[in-house]
């Protein structure tokens, strides 16, 4: 089963990077991986399995900005959420930009809501608040 | 390289949509295009915080105000998902029918504003008055013509009572005949097909790098639709198919729609006719720790909701992605190397909540002098299809 096979792959490649599995229904499941692990398993599902990068949405959890990567391979509608840790203060990531154009908006909307920078994302600037918003003046930070 | 810039877009909220599109034109070929969001950014996802769980849902009612219902549905959805339970029978068969008379009336109102951009007025005119009585509809169950406040946590907010069946399954009928006529009339005019065919084509490599959804993802051959992947509310209990187009163009993108009011007004009446009895409302009381995704297709593609609850009365986390965050950026690759006669149409190809043209200005860009104002350019498109007309002798 092709579902069955993506889970195993993951878990492969992510070996030691994996931090938690959630296998929550037929169509959900949630990946916890290291930051330097993301670009690795977001190019195999985007490249090998075909699958759509949907949208990432970012949290603050006081101590990390925590984000998921949420990608959805339509054929078997199965939802993949990547998550990962950003611990404070250090919240760079690489920038999924390079892979696929659909990363550019909101990875600017998770730099100008919450701080995370993206390594490789050259175009980053404001997208939803003002040009003139105040520097490191985060509206989705709880601290 | 000398060129001229064109800004497109209003500043002024309350009547049309507020996005910016600054076209950088060399003669009459668009060379780039710049696009600007957040004129009328409220921050939903940080209000959702502060309202409770039953709140949430009037006020995502108010993001579209198309396509009001689209973001409750996927709302609930997301919190059916973090709960783990689906909402009784009729509930779900309310809900997809609440989902498909708005992609009826969305789809309609698109088509309007397609064919008055191309010059077609009576395609406007006929398009907005046969999508009345499909507001008619929702105004006989929900007592309103938008934000019918129909989606609830657990189920929905109001029974369809049986007695308004036949009706609206007469009014809906009614509309097909009319469909066939915008059918024939788009596919079989010459006019039409010159000014669409070929026209700011997205291929399939495109849609899947910009994450394309919706009828905008269907016409370049992408065969995804959440109702059918991902089946949510009554959708995997009726019969339907998703309805797909090769050219990638805007002539594709005006195909799928019409071919989809089809399927919806299907939809209905078959979820009517299968209504079963019985209660609306799972009456849920407490939202337990945990996150939930949910999806729904709205007229112009996925929504996604991401709920995240901490066990209190409010969501600790509300991430909501709209079609358009998608679809719009895909305008990038679809309008450049074409004219500024054809920027319009593309630019509205995609439904983008957006239908702020006559707002457009065509600005000198050395020396800041207007030379045009909104109504020109719509203008010039209306112009184009004239000359075309004339040319075929129609």
């Amino acid at each position: 089963m092709k579902r069955e096979a993506i889970i195993e792959n993951i878990k492969v490649r992510s070996g030691r990077d994996l931090i938690e599995f959630v296998d929550k229904s037929k169509n959900r499941i949630y990946f916890t991986i290291n930051k330097n692990m993301l670009p690795q398993i977001a190019k195999y599902l985007f490249n090998e399995e075909k699958a759509r990068f949907s949208t990432a949405s970012g949290v603050d959890t006081r101590k990390a900005v925590e984000i998921l990567y949420h990608f959805t391979v339509d054929d078997i509608g199965l939802f993949i959420s990547l998550r990962v840790i950003l611990e404070k203060p250090d919240l760079e990531i690489d920038s999924l930009l390079p892979l696929f154009k659909c990363a550019e908006w909101i990875e600017m909307e998770l730099h100008e809501m919450l701080g995370v920078s993206f390594k490789g994302h050259e175009n980053m600037k404001h997208l939803l608040l003002k040009d003139d918003w105040p520097e490191a003046n985060y509206p989705l930070r709880k601290d | 390289m000398s060129h001229k810039i064109i800004p497109i877009g209003p500043y002024h909220p309350l009547q049309e949509e507020p996005e910016f599109f600054k076209l950088h034109v060399d003669g009459e070929t668009v060379v780039d295009i710049d696009i600007e969001l957040g004129y009328n950014h409220r921050l939903v996802e940080k209000i959702a915080e502060s309202k409770n769980f039953d709140q949430v849902a009037f006020m995502v009612e108010r993001i579209c105000g198309i396509c009001s219902t689209s973001h409750p549905f996927a709302y609930v959805n997301a919190i059916d998902d973090l709960l783990g339970e689906k909402p009784p029978e009729r509930a779900l068969y309310i809900r997809t029918v609440i989902g498909e008379l708005e992609r009826i009336h969305s789809h309609l109102l698109w088509l309007g504003l397609a064919g008055h951009f191309l010059g077609y007025n009576t395609v406007w005119m006929w398009a907005w008055r046969y999508r009345e009585p499909v507001l008619d509809i929702f105004e006989r169950i929900a007592g309103n013509r938008q934000n019918y406040g129909m989606m609830k946590p657990g189920g929905v907010r109001r029974d369809i009572f049986e007695e308004d069946f036949p009706w609206i399954k007469k009014t809906l009928k009614d509309l097909i005949p009319k469909l066939d006529m915008f059918k024939g009339a788009i596919m079989d005019d010459p006019v039409i097909r010159m000014r669409t065919e070929g026209v700011g084509v997205l291929t399939k490599e495109d849609a899947r790098d910009y994450g394309l959804v919706g009828p905008t993802a269907r016409s370049s051959g992408v065969n995804i639709d959440i109702r059918r992947d991902d089946p949510y509310a009554a959708y995997d209990k009726v019969e339907w198919k998703v309805c797909t187009h090769e050219g990638g163009d805007v002539f594709s993108k005006a195909v799928v729609r019409i071919l989809e009011l089809y399927q919806s007004i299907n939809i209905v009446i078959q979820c009517l006719d299968k209504m079963p009895k019985g209660p609306i409302d799972s009456g849920i009381k407490d939202i337990p720790k945990g996150e939930g995704i949910g999806r729904h297709e709205a007229p112009r593609g996925e929504v996604v909701h991401y709920v995240m609850a901490d066990g209190g009365n409010s969501p600790a986390r509300h991430k909501i992605r709209a079609p358009s965050f998608m679809n719009v950026a895909s305008n990038k690759k679809a309008v450049i190397g074409e004219t500024i006669s054809d920027a319009t149409i593309i630019l509205a190809a995609v439904d983008p909540c957006y239908c702020c043209t006559e707002r457009m200005a065509v600005v000198d860009y050395k020396t800041g002098r207007k030379m045009m104002d909104g109504q020109d350019l719509v203008r010039l498109s209306q112009e184009k299809t004239e000359k075309i007309k004339n040319k075929l002798g129609r």
